[in-house]
């Protein structure tokens, strides 16, 4: 016997090796009723679905045949999203930040999906779907407060960057222990069927954190209860520098999980908007009409680091970025929008300035609040709220220690420098 | 209490079904689940009847996925549910604790109070019931050392119903730890004869309908000038009954709940007696005696006559045939007692 340790197929310094990608004529997968027996969409757990073809053009049964104001919308968050993404990798590089998660080249798998969920649904991100808060219409400058950890920070800066809470938002409290929010997601989603209401939730994990128990927990229990929830799984290929082989990934599928489980899956072409668009869409029609939940993998390739504190060049090759088969999601929904005469080349720099601006002004409204370390944050106390409803006597004490702390560290402190000393 | 209200004999398993019962009725979003709490009632019977009263919707079985039940929970909570999930033994709660560290403890803090957790985790724990090593756990400190979580443990069925409603009417994550060797009776340590019913015991006198013991309120069982004696759940009765035998003028604390703690009726004791027994069925390294020993320590030193005394389990895992050798009993209890009352 000998075991076997997986290895990703390009390593530093050799060049990509995509032959293990089949890609399947986009339009050619079949479209199952939404409310079909589970074990009827075992095909398009090893399939691809796909829409956009290599013309950008749509094709197939799974077209949702968006008006095209739609299309540029969903092109716009995309945009809005990477825009973002660039701008806040920068902020840290220049120290306003400690920390930032990019998702450059995954942004189909989150604006789409918002957009073809209802207002009110309830997603449990994890954290790399900002496009989601973007495509909801969440205020830039709230997610840069939350970044920077200032005074205005809504999570008074008690969260690492980039963990967003904002339930208004229908955006649940993103934690950094990966998978949890996965059976949290089942059960919000049971808690609405229990309560006769409309309403579903939808999770999202990377394919690295598919490994986790949580994620066995939550598909059964899924599957017991006939929850109204939909599951995506993010493949991405990589989790930080191990490759989707030690998530599992060189047997089967990310999506045929879900037939074992007795679970609809699908398998989709995450850089295809228009593809994950309809996969979501199916998804969340049969959990609302009861037919129970379902697993989306989203097929794509992390194009960057996998965050600030990481360098990729260490770990895979070079070169797969631009090699990458499925593309760039923004510039196949690009191309579709000019080859239906909706778009050109002109209105997309347009609004990539456009957008750019919009970063921008926001940034400079969210500096206004502070950045991190740079004394502008939430009072000391706040500190010691909300670990429960109200303060018990020992995290009493112990705020009253750091303001002793703080008399001595800063003699010279003052009621008016923004601190609500006692 | 007022006179009009009716009162039952109970024993504490009755108790924690009527607490179950009372706030199923009373609040709509109350929903229990756990293994086998639905159809069958409970292993133990403490969700007995509930599903045939309220359904299965509201009562259900789980699958055996301890992090599954407690996950599921917290994300019922977050909708505005009140789930009460059940771990079936406190010693299968680890493939929960994950969920009740990283998620349950922390949703109000990470979120700002977005989000709450308002769930209560009951379990039955601890020893005396030959339940070897995975029946007779004790791992309050787990969770005592948690921020953002309570951990409450009652000791008689009058506390336990007031203690459950509260804990369920609490907006914050309960860990509910239900000592299952005095489900039926007391019990004080004396293992070869037979069990005690709790009809005897006063109380066993649990009023019907609608009330609370508040959380973060200890009970002083026994006043008394001699020692301060803290201890909680099974070993208030045998700590209790120890100093009795031995007429030591013991002022016993059932601390009711551990955190948060009520340091001020354990200050104003130890101040009175200058003496300070700490008694609990766990391991003793990293226990919650330790965090007990500290606290007295740091508030009633100037009034300490002699070394505070922890009576534990041994640091090993539970034994099996060697329970009563394991057991902080009647020996360990009175040594430390002697020690502390030579002068």
């Amino acid at each position: 016997m000998a075991l076997h340790v997986p290895e990703p197929k390009a390593r530093p310094g050799a060049a990509p090796d995509w032959s293990g990608v089949i890609l399947p004529k986009a339009g050619a997968q079949p479209r199952p009723d939404e409310v079909c027996a589970a074990s009827e969409t075992w095909p398009l757990c090893t399939d691809l679905i796909r829409v956009l073809d290599e013309a950008g053009h749509a094709q197939g049964p799974w077209n949702p045949r968006l008006d095209a104001e739609t299309l540029r919308s969903m092109l716009r968050n995309m945009a809005l999203t990477r825009a973002f993404d660039e701008r806040m990798f920068r902020g840290q590089r220049q120290g306003k930040t400690s920390f930032y998660m990019k998702c450059t080249g995954e942004e189909a798998t989150s604006v789409a999906p918002a957009m073809a969920l209802a207002a009110d649904d309830m997603v449990f991100p994890s954290y790399r779907q900002q496009g989601i808060l973007i495509t909801r219409g969440y205020p830039l400058t709230e997610m840069i407060n939350q970044i920077y950890s200032n005074k205005a920070d809504k999570l008074k800066g008690r969260q690492l960057p980039i963990m967003y809470s904002a339930r208004d938002y229908g955006f649940f409290t993103i934690s950094g222990n990966l998978a949890t929010q996965l059976p949290q997601a089942v059960g919000w989603a049971m808690a609405s069927a229990i309560s006769a209401d409309t309403r579903i939730a939808a999770a999202w994990v990377g394919e690295g954190s598919t490994a986790e128990g949580d994620f066995h927990s939550a598909m059964t229990f899924a599957t017991v209860y006939n929850a109204p929830v939909v599951l995506n799984v993010v493949n991405n290929q990589w989790a930080i520098s191990s490759f989707s082989g030690f998530a599992g990934g060189e047997r089967q599928t990310f999506a045929a999980r879900a037939i074992g489980h007795g679970i609809a899956g699908l398998r989709v072409d995450g850089n295809d908007p228009l593809a994950v668009y309809a996969a979501t869409r199916w998804a969340a029609n049969r959990a609302r009409s009861n037919a129970g939940p379902t697993l989306i993998e989203h097929f794509t390739y992390r194009a960057e680091g996998h965050s600030t504190s990481d360098d990729p060049s260490q770990y895979r090759s070079a070169q797969e970025r631009s090699s990458w088969p499925l593309g760039d999601p923004i510039a196949r929904l690009k191309d579709h929008l000019i080859a239906l005469g909706e778009w050109d080349e002109e209105r997309q720099a347009a609004m990539d300035l456009d957008l750019a601006e919009q970063v921008k002004t926001a940034t400079r409204a969210a500096e206004a609040n502070g950045v991190l370390g740079h004394g502008l944050h939430h009072p000391f106390h706040t500190m010691f709220e909300d670990v429960f409803e109200t303060l018990p006597w020992h995290l009493q004490e112990q705020s009253e220690q750091a303001m002793r702390e703080r008399r001595i560290k800063w003699p010279d402190w003052r009621p008016e420098d923004g601190d609500d000393m006692p | 209490m007022s006179d009009l209200v009716t009162c039952r004999r109970m024993t504490m398993i009755e108790a924690i079904n009527d607490a179950l019962d009372v706030m199923m009725a009373r609040d709509p979003s109350v929903v229990i689940m756990g293994e086998d709490v639905g159809y069958f009632g409970g292993v133990f019977r403490a969700t007995a009847g509930l599903q045939k009263k309220y359904g299965k919707t509201r009562v259900f079985d789980t699958p055996i996925s301890e992090c599954g039940i407690i996950g599921v929970a917290v994300g019922m909570g977050a909708y505005g549910l009140r789930p009460v999930p059940e771990i079936q033994f406190a010693d299968y709660i680890y493939p929960g604790l994950d969920q009740l560290v990283s998620e349950a403890a922390r949703l109000r803090y990470r979120s700002a109070g977005e989000f709450i957790a308002p769930l209560t985790v009951r379990s039955p724990f601890g020893g005396g019931i030959f339940g070897g090593q995975t029946h007779s756990q004790s791992p309050e400190a787990l969770f005592t050392h948690v921020a953002g979580l309570k951990t409450v443990i009652p000791s008689n069925p009058y506390d336990a119903k007031g203690l459950l409603i509260a804990a369920i009417e609490d907006n914050d994550p309960v860990i509910f730890f239900e000592p299952k060797r005095i489900y039926n009776g007391p019990f004080t340590g004396a293992y070869d004869r037979p069990v005690e019913p709790w009809s005897k015991h006063p109380d066993s006198e649990v009023p019907e309908g609608h009330y609370t013991v508040p959380l973060g309120k200890a009970r002083v069982v026994r006043e008394g000038e001699g020692v301060t004696v803290l201890a909680y759940g099974t070993m208030v009765h045998v700590a209790h009954a120890v100093c009795v035998d031995k007429g030591v003028d013991a002022e016993v604390i059932d601390l009711r709940t551990l955190v948060p703690l009520d340091i001020e009726t354990i200050k104003q004791s130890v101040r009175k007696t200058g003496r300070c027994m700490i008694v609990h069925e766990a391991t003793r390294t990293g226990g919650f005696g330790a965090e007990l020993s500290a606290l007295v320590q740091e508030h009633c030193f100037y009034e300490l006559e002699v070394p505070i005394e922890r009576v534990t389990g041994f640091d090993t895992p539970y034994p099996h045939s060697l329970e009563w050798a394991y057991f902080p009993g009647a020996v360990r209890i009175g040594e430390a007692l002697d020690r502390i009352c030579k002068d």
